[in-house]
């Protein structure tokens, strides 16, 4: 069982966004890069099914040299080897072309990617890299089980949950509670050194979004503390006007 | 040249959120002077129809074939791609959703389209085609040019009226040739609350946090939400404890909702729970705690215990209505 796990780079959930250069770029300063949280979910479900089955953990990301400690700790958690395609990330269009391209050098029998990056929250690689290389594309994916050739899946759905039967390689965009977050351990820190991180050069692809600039949104006004229940009544009724 | 806008229907209804993006096609229309074309799929009520029409619809197709009454990805995808060349349509919007999602990723690939997601308003059409996104949970928004020819959106709820003064549209039946390949992710089993209002669709949302301490006192919250016909959510650590279904979950790593009102009872406002409200256009925030962080994100506020104050403004809505 190979699978292949996409992953991002991104900022730290509690962080605070700025932007620098004219608005054109992240206010990179005091932020903490940590591994996608939907991309954590679908590196700790990998883990847990090579337990089961044996193989190996590919993890990639498509990034500059800055994205490095974040391919080492998904080593540290589990992952065997670890692949950067050496490129900014232009647009989602860019990025699933060079998964794509690394894709098919290996047959790899599961691609896990997050439900969406945190930063652009397009939710859109997974199902990009599925069209280009043929392969079904389920997101977002809060159970899945092997069985042989094939798997079932649980996706989530507006009120409830779709269940869905499909026989192996798909691609699969991952949020919990498919799996829980994993912790790299000691060992798993030390052996990370020694795994094997290779860096590539990207496949010729083109974008098809340009990223202008940056916004961010107008300051919330002070709250109201109101005092009873009947004066926040009166406030949404003829204030906000939403009863 | 056209647009076509991908309509979806939950229990045979068509979804508010596509008549927001039937809406937005609309008014993009009026700009650009391009035809509307509207594409739904699988059983949809007759009654429901003609609020495409209103909505601004200038053609409506229908492929019928029950099998689309799920979420099969790829044959949605499969569909559309043919009803876009059909109607010779540059632009595709659809409303992002679970669905939405997963078939405008595919449909980029097959139509070689640029495509934004979390699109928050109309695009500028005068130096280019620029639209605005939301980026970063909610954070921040970012100018987005698409130099492709062929484009997609996926339209964030709430950020368009819904239009309701446009002419009656007749429904016009295609069927189309749907090869056994795109059934290869096959639905077994279909599991959903029905008759509730759904949450990402929803205008008000009742939402529960740690603070009600177990599942056994989510009868207010039921209580507040029926008499408001509210959607119901809550904070990540109650669906991780059990306490309510996961689809319920608002936040960095759950639903994102944007309804009109989006009341908060006993959550205290942690950074990755506001991620998910922040499209909302009022917070009122249920707090026993004057300090929980979620006060400065709200509109509206009353300091108090929940057990208290919820029963007494059911009480005081339902005097309303
Ligand atoms: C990567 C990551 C992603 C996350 N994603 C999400 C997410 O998507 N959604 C999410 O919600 N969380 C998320 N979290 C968790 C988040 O950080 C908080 O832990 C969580 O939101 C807290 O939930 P809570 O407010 O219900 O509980 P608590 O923090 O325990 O707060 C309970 C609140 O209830 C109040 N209270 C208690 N009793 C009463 C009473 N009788 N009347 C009135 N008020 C009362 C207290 O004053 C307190 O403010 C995420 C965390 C991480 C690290
Ligand atoms: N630069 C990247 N490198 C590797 N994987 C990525 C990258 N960007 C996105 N992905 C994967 O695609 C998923 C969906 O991303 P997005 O479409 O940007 O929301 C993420 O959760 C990752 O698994």
């Amino acid at each position: 069982m190979n699978i292949l796990v996409c992953i991002t780079h991104v900022p730290d959930t509690t962080s605070k966004i700025r932007f620098t250069e004219g608005n054109t770029q992240l206010d990179k300063t005091g932020v903490q890069f940590i591994i996608g949280p939907y991309d954590d979910y679908a590196l700790a479900r990998a883990v847990e099914l090579k337990e089961q089955t044996g193989g190996t953990i590919t993890v990639l990301n498509v990034g500059e040299a800055e994205t490095e400690p974040t391919l080492r700790k998904a080593l540290a958690i589990g992952a065997d080897e670890a692949i950067r395609v050496n490129a900014f990330p232009k647009d989602a269009h860019f990025v699933a072309q060079q998964i794509a391209a690394r894709a098919k050098e290996k047959s790899y029998d599961l691609i896990l990617m997050g439900r969406e990056s945190i930063d652009f929250n397009g939710g859109m690689v997974h199902g990009m890299v599925g069209e280009i290389l043929g392969l079904p594309s389920i997101s977002p994916v809060m159970k899945l089980e092997l069985e042989g050739t094939k798997a079932k899946l649980a996706r989530e759905i507006e009120g409830g949950k779709e269940f869905i039967e499909v026989g192996l390689p798909f691609i699969a965009g991952c949020q919990e509670p498919i799996a829980e977050w994993k912790i790299p351990n000691m060992r798993g820190i030390m052996s990370a050194r020694s795994k094997p991180l290779q860096v590539v050069d990207p496949v010729e692809a083109d974008t098809r979004t340009e990223t202008k600039t940056y916004e961010l949104p107008a300051p919330k006004a002070e709250v109201k503390i109101v005092g009873s229940v009947d004066e926040l009544v009166q406030l949404l009724k003829n204030e906000a006007k939403v009863l | 040249m056209s647009i076509l806008v991908y309509i979806e229907q939950d229990q045979g209804k068509i979804k508010s959120s596509s008549l927001e993006a039937v809406s937005y096609a609309a008014a993009l229309s009026e700009k650009s002077g391009d035809k509307v074309n509207v594409l739904g799929c699988g059983t949809i009520e007759d009654a429901d129809w003609n609020q495409l029409g209103k909505a601004g619809a200038d053609a409506i197709y229908h492929v019928a074939d029950e099998r689309l009454n799920s979420g099969v990805i790829q044959a949605h995808a499969h569909i559309i791609a043919q009803v876009f060349a059909k109607v010779d349509a540059s632009i595709l919007v659809l409303a992002k959703s679970a669905l939405g999602d997963a078939v405008a990723s595919r449909l980029a690939i097959k139509l070689n389209a640029g495509l934004v997601s979390n699109v928050v308003g109309l695009p500028d059409m005068n130096a280019g085609f620029v639209v605005k996104r939301s980026i970063f949970t909610g954070k921040a928004f970012v100018e987005t040019a698409i130099p492709a020819e062929n484009k997609i959106l996926a339209i964030k709820k709430n950020t368009q009226p819904i239009k309701t003064d446009g002419e009656e549209v007749s429904v016009e039946s295609l069927t189309v040739d749907l090869p056994e390949s795109v059934f290869a992710a096959r639905i077994t089993e279909v599991e959903k609350a029905s008759g509730e209002v759904l949450l990402p669709e929803a205008d008000i949302v009742v939402s529960g946090g740690r603070g009600l301490n177990g599942p056994e006192n989510w009868g207010m919250i039921e209580g507040l939400a029926e008499v408001l016909q509210a959607a119901r959510g809550c904070s990540k650590p109650v669906s991780d404890l059990g306490w309510r279904p996961h689809h319920e979950h608002v936040g960095q790593t759950g639903v994102k909702v944007a309804p009109s009102l989006y009341i908060a009872i006993a959550i205290s406002g942690a950074i990755q729970h506001l991620a998910g409200v922040n499209g909302s256009r009022n917070i009122v925030v249920i707090n026993k705690d004057p300090e929980a962080p979620f006060f400065k994100a709200a509109d509206y506020g009353i300091v108090g215990d929940a057990f208290d104050i919820v029963p007494k403004l059911t009480e005081a809505i339902k005097a309303l209505k």
